[in-house]
């Protein structure tokens, strides 16, 4: 890096340009447009995040709604409430949505909006890319929750297994929606993630060394990778099911050398990782939450950066354990039953390394702590039934049961929702400057945790007495009625609690207490950002000597960055020195055309093979003019070039 | 904020642009590679597995013919070499140098898009005869798109390196990340024309 | 404490619940495993929890007397060594369970049975070298207890799975691959099987009986089911008959000594002798045949079985003559 002679007329922050003076400024070059040209634009990650939260909590809401007709439909055996055709498309909703258009996406989210604040930037890596995948998100779960309200929603489970969902067996376009759903939330996903890598390997701040990330930003590197390597299966999958839909290939059809087993290798390759990349964040949030209010560094952080690392890469080698009843080899089957289980490993590693920082300080039990606790109380339950049914022996019986279902209600809502319920506690004040309630806060926890327990720990039972999956109903008799009758009670009880959480939240929005910058006293970037962050995220850019930035004697920032233009600093990949001055894209209304133009091509490639020819052209020109550069050549008024 | 600041740097000595890993772009890329080149993995998974499922190979037709295949696959592999010239010129910031080879490439890209043709005209299957055209087609066909997008950024560049834009050092890191994308493209294609065209012949 | 009130059902687990769906039944070699394992499983994880149960409390409650990070380390090392063991430990015995169900009756001859899964419905054939001697059935199984059966599987649809929880694990039916699964029943009773694979509208509805019985009750069975449907005698259930040779219902099914021979439906050959119709949907009564057959639709939406236009007099007559294929 050589110095060289810098342009004095530029006006760059530093001492002399601080203070209100460089915020109007910063807020001048960063900010949006009023109004709803603003927000159509808008690149700001946190308020494409913001959106992304929200979307994806209407779809929780959403597919709970879906739950709780499930459930209202199995309180009673042989329940006429709700048709079979209707309860399939409810199932099939209920878990396409839940798993794609809520689970996945509120990580990503979350990730958007923080990981450049924790690593000290002003902007996410890609941030037109951002703002394209978010219209792409709403856009493919808009579709495919029209079809459905339409009585064309998806019929063949979230899994959508063949030959069941191919062309001889789900006539019409029911199928068709959800594979769609699937390409429209993977290439979001998949942009997401790419960004969250950019931005977490280039975009560090000065002295954030790999050693000094947060283990929360940790967490979503990994699971970024886990996407990258992940998603393409199952987009893959999808698209050989759309075109043995359309066109007549014959990927899946055992009579012209196709295989139903194909489908699901493909399939699970992805699904496996699928539930480690909505849980990897939840760890995150876990452990940004305990560091802040133990009030020091969680215990052994290079073991929770190993046990985050190992989880993703073993997260790859356990799929064919929901294969153990296709009559695979045996031998084969062994080895995922052993992978299976060891995955418990890093897992009641990371469990340990946080009650041992409770242990090790002198906890606040705070609302995000106590989501902490239930959450510990919770996922382990749904570890250890996860370890009972990595065993073939055991799987062969409680494959396709209640059991399962409770299985994994226990590691999602436990091991990410009620996470993910502390993480919006714990960040509520960062993103809108205001506390939640207390009160209200502590009976939705009760309620939920309690409705969560009476809901799902009766399935293992309801499993046991051999209820299978996926029934619309079920004959008296069987011992399964009064247990049923309990899970639905439970429901409602889990419902009416995530109804008062999100009351909480609409009720703190308007007269929550004012929080200041840092009302936890946490020790990561975000929290020296203002609450809410100002459009450019920190008026200098800060630099780190330490994991816990916040509990240093003070903050080093940098200053001469460019006030005119939206500008950041890239960083090394591993010691985070500062390396170049990267412009940061403005606002444009082209990730949302260029949305339109791939939502129109994916639509139509569902009715028609030429929709790939045509419906390309008007993508193409979308990308084109999202790429063309708008402003005035930049000659001659850069520094030396190395 | 509320925590205490001090000044410890300037930033504004940093240059604005850097090739290769220095760029932010090119983890773009990179990721984007890792991203296909695990969806076409898998297509080769598929392949196998689909193979495993079959005595003969292809099960009722003749393999593809060779003759369009091989063509596609020198010609692909000759392309290397103005893109390396590209490259280096690219992060020479030769704008003369770069004009030349990357219109050359975009000839080429032509070329091939035609001798794709043929070869999808003598793959001697249909996709939906059996689970084998399906595969050979999907593979082809994604490697096709392959082709055509970065072959379509290469046009955009090429137009924006003749407009005023053309003199931007980020031009320059552009054009180098294009080249770089355009090796995975016929890096890629190698293991798929053995799937298509030598794997059926094997058996 | 509160906290802890979700463990209490496990307590109930412990005492065994049963019924004809139940895996606890443990009536089959493979669900007596299962239990053995399931406790060995609960033991080792429970103990787990309770690890974990009583270190959250400590750290959540307990004095700051931790010792610092030299102790907890000592202390993480230990856990992980405890979740090694443990985890070796259940996969280990695991496994050799498996491979002791897999050599359980291999010595024997066993009873072949080839069972194909249709949308909604069960084919059973009970194989013989003899032509002569094999049966057809539909939606039951009758085993002797104590001796191997082998099942072929296959489906002529989409994916089934087969699954009687009271005698062992499921196996997958998958069209264009033949699956196989040993089974060796080991106490005598009435058990229910169920689709364990979504297999589309009505995989609700796809369930069968299974009747272990003892080897002489059960070579009475087989011995009945080998003859073909009597020859009706009353002409009411003559009428019935007719009725249903002369109409659709001979197209779909097949009675044994009659001119109906459809493959498309279930073997109705002894269809009196079932306790349930319309694969477990139903108990079999007179009453249910009649509703069953004037509204298919109304029991099992979706089921391939038209309604077939009938007088009720008509109705009386076919229910009649169904009455008498014991």
């Amino acid at each position: 890096m050589t110095a060289s002679e810098h342009p004095d007329d530029v006006p760059r922050d530093g001492p002399e340009l601080d203070g209100p003076e460089l915020d109007r400024a910063l807020s001048e070059t960063w900010g949006d447009k009023p109004g709803l040209i603003g927000w159509l634009t808008t690149v700001d990650h946190k308020r494409v995040g913001k959106r992304y939260i929200v979307t994806a909590m209407v779809f929780l809401l959403l597919g709970g709604v879906l739950a709780l007709l499930m459930r209202l439909q199995l309180a009673r055996p042989d329940s006429g409430l709700i048709s079979a055709d209707r309860y399939n498309q409810i199932f099939t909703m209920h878990g396409s949505t839940m798993m794609f258009l809520f689970a996945v996406p509120v990580m990503e989210a979350f990730g958007v909006y923080l990981v450049p604040l924790m690593v000290g930037t002003r902007a996410i890596s890609f941030p037109r890319l951002n703002a394209f995948s978010y219209w792409l998100y709403l856009f493919g779960g808009a579709m495919v929750w029209v079809a459905f309200l339409r009585d064309v929603g998806p019929d063949v489970g979230w899994f959508s297994y063949t030959p069941l969902s191919g062309p001889e067996f789900s006539p019409g376009k029911r199928a068709d929606f959800w594979a769609q759903m699937i390409t429209f939330t993977e290439v979001a996903a998949l942009a997401v993630a790419v960004e969250l890598v950019a931005t977490i390997l280039k975009q560090r701040a000065p002295g954030m060394r790999l050693d000094r990330i947060p283990l929360f930003v940790w967490g979503m590197l990994v699971t970024a990778f886990m996407v990258i390597f992940s998603m393409p299966a199952v987009t893959l999958a999808s698209s050989f099911l759309l075109s043995d839909r359309l066109v007549g290939t014959q990927f899946y059809n055992p009579a012209e050398g196709g295989s139903s087993l194909l489908w699901q290798h493909l399939f699970w390759f992805f699904g496996h990782p699928e539930v480690y990349i909505i849980f990897l964040p939840g760890l995150g949030f876990v452990s940004a939450i305990v560091e802040t209010f133990c009030k020091r560094p969680v215990f052994a952080y290079p073991v929770m950066v190993a046990a985050l690392v190992t989880t993703g890469l073993l997260a790859f080698g356990l799929w064919v354990h929901h294969m153990f009843a296709t009559g695979l080899p045996r031998l084969g089957y062994a080895f995922y039953t052993a992978a299976s289980m060891s995955i418990a490993l890093p897992s009641g590693v990371q469990i340990f390394c946080w009650i041992a920082t409770m242990w090790d300080s002198r906890p606040r039990f705070e609302l995000p702590m106590w989501w902490v606790v239930a959450f510990i109380i919770t996922f382990v339950i749904g570890g250890l039934t996860g370890v009972m049914v990595a065993s073939v022996p055991l799987d062969l019986e409680l494959h396709d049961t209640y059991f399962v279902v409770a299985h994994f209600h226990y590691t999602l809502i436990g091991g990410a929702v009620f996470p993910l319920l502390g993480a919006i506690t714990y960040w509520f004040p960062k993103i809108t400057g205001r506390m939640m309630g207390r009160r209200l806060g502590q009976a939705s926890f009760w309620l939920v945790f309690l409705g969560f327990h009476l809901t799902f720990m009766t399935m293992h039972f309801t499993g046991l007495l051999g209820m299978p999956r996926r029934v619309y109903t079920y004959p008296a008799g069987l011992g399964w009625d009064a247990l049923n009758m309990t899970s639905t009670v439970g429901a409602f009880i889990l419902a009416f609690g995530v109804l008062v959480f999100l009351v909480n939240i609409v009720l703190s929005l308007r007269r929550g207490e004012i929080a200041g910058d840092n009302p936890w006293g946490a020790a990561s970037l975000e929290w020296a950002a203002t609450s809410p962050p100002r459009p450019y995220n920190f008026a200098h850019i800060p630099a780190v000597t330490s994991s816990t930035p916040l509990w240093e004697e003070s903050l080093p920032v940098f200053s001469g960055l460019r006030v005119k233009e939206r500008e950041l600093v890239l960083t090394t990949v591993v010691d985070a020195k500062p390396d170049l001055r990267d412009p940061s894209p403005k606002p444009t209304i082209w990730p949302l055309l260029a949305a339109l133009a791939t939502t129109g091509l994916f639509i139509w490639s569902i009715f028609s093979p030429w929709a790939l020819v045509y419906g390309a052209i008007p993508v193409g020109i979308a990308m084109t003019a999202w790429f063309w550069p708008k402003s005035t050549p930049d000659i001659g008024r850069e520094p030396v070039i190395e | 904020m509320s925590t205490r600041q001090t000044f410890t740097g300037d930033l504004s000595v940093l240059p604005t642009h850097g090739f290769g890993m220095r760029s932010l772009t090119w983890w773009g890329v990179i990721a984007y590679m890792l991203i296909e080149g695990g969806g076409f993995a898998l297509m080769g998974g598929a392949y196998f597995y689909l193979m495993s499922q079959e005595t003969v190979w292809p099960p009722a037709s003749l393999p593809p013919d060779l003759l369009p295949g091989v063509l596609f696959t020198i010609i692909i592999l000759l392309s290397e070499i103005p893109n390396a010239l590209l490259k280096k010129a690219a992060e020479a910031q030769q704008r003369d140098r770069v004009l030349l080879f990357i219109v050359l490439l975009d000839l080429i890209g032509v070329a091939l898009f035609v001798i794709r043709g043929f070869e999808f005209a003598h793959i001697n299957v249909r996709w939906s005869d059996n689970a084998y055209g399906s595969i050979l087609w999907a593979l082809l066909l994604l490697h096709t798109i392959h082709i055509l997008t970065d072959w379509a950024e290469s046009v955009v560049l090429t137009a924006l390196m003749f407009t005023g834009h053309g003199h931007e050092p980020r031009r320059f890191v552009d054009v180098s990340e294009d080249a770089l994308y355009w090796r995975f493209v016929w890096a890629t294609w190698l293991p798929i024309f053995v799937l298509i065209y030598l794997v059926p012949r094997l058996l | 404490m509160r906290r802890l009130l979700p463990l209490l059902p496990f307590a109930a687990l412990l005492s065994g619940c049963s019924g004809v769906q139940a895996m606890s039944e443990g009536a089959g070699f493979g669900s007596h495993l299962f239990n053995q394992l399931m406790l060995l499983f609960l033991a080792v994880t429970g103990i787990s929890y309770v690890l974990v149960l009583v270190f959250l409390t400590f750290a959540v409650v307990g004095r700051r007397n931790a010792g610092g990070e030299a102790r907890l380390k000592m202390l993480l090392i230990a856990w992980v060594g405890f979740i090694l063991i443990g985890l070796i430990l259940l996969t280990f015995v695991s496994f050799m369970s498996d491979r002791r169900e897999a050599r359980e009756g291999a010595d024997q001859t066993p009873i072949k049975v080839t069972i194909s899964a249709n949308q909604w419905w069960w084919g059973v054939e009970y194989q013989n070298d003899d032509p002569t001697q094999i049966v057809h059935t539909a939606n039951e199984l009758h085993l002797p207890v104590g001796r191997p059966v082998q099942f072929k599987l296959n489906a002529s649809d989409v994916i089934h799975s087969l699954w009687i929880p009271a005698l062992a694990g499921k196996q997958d039916l998958i069209p264009g691959r033949d699956n196989d699964v040993r089974i060796v029943p080991t106490r005598v009773g009435h058990y229910r099987a169920q689709c364990a694979e979504f297999c589309g509208l009505q995989h609700a509805h796809m369930a069968f009986d299974v009747t272990v019985e003892s080897p002489k009750a059960f070579a009475a069975w087989y011995a009945a089911q080998l003859k073909p449907a009597p020859e009706p005698t009353d002409p009411g259930v003559k009428g019935g008959r007719d009725f249903f040779m002369t109409h659709a219902c001979a197209n779909c099914h097949t009675i044994g000594g009659t001119p109906a021979g459809g493959r498309t439906g279930p073997d109705l050959t002894h269809i009196a002798s079932r306790s349930t119709i319309a694969a477990g949907t139903l108990p079999m009564s007179r009453g249910n045949l009649m509703g069953w057959i004037a509204n298919p639709q109304g029991v099992k939406p979706g089921v391939r079985m038209p309604a077939v236009g009938m007088t009720p007099d008509e109705l009386h007559a076919v229910a009649s003559y169904l009455e008498t294929l014991k």
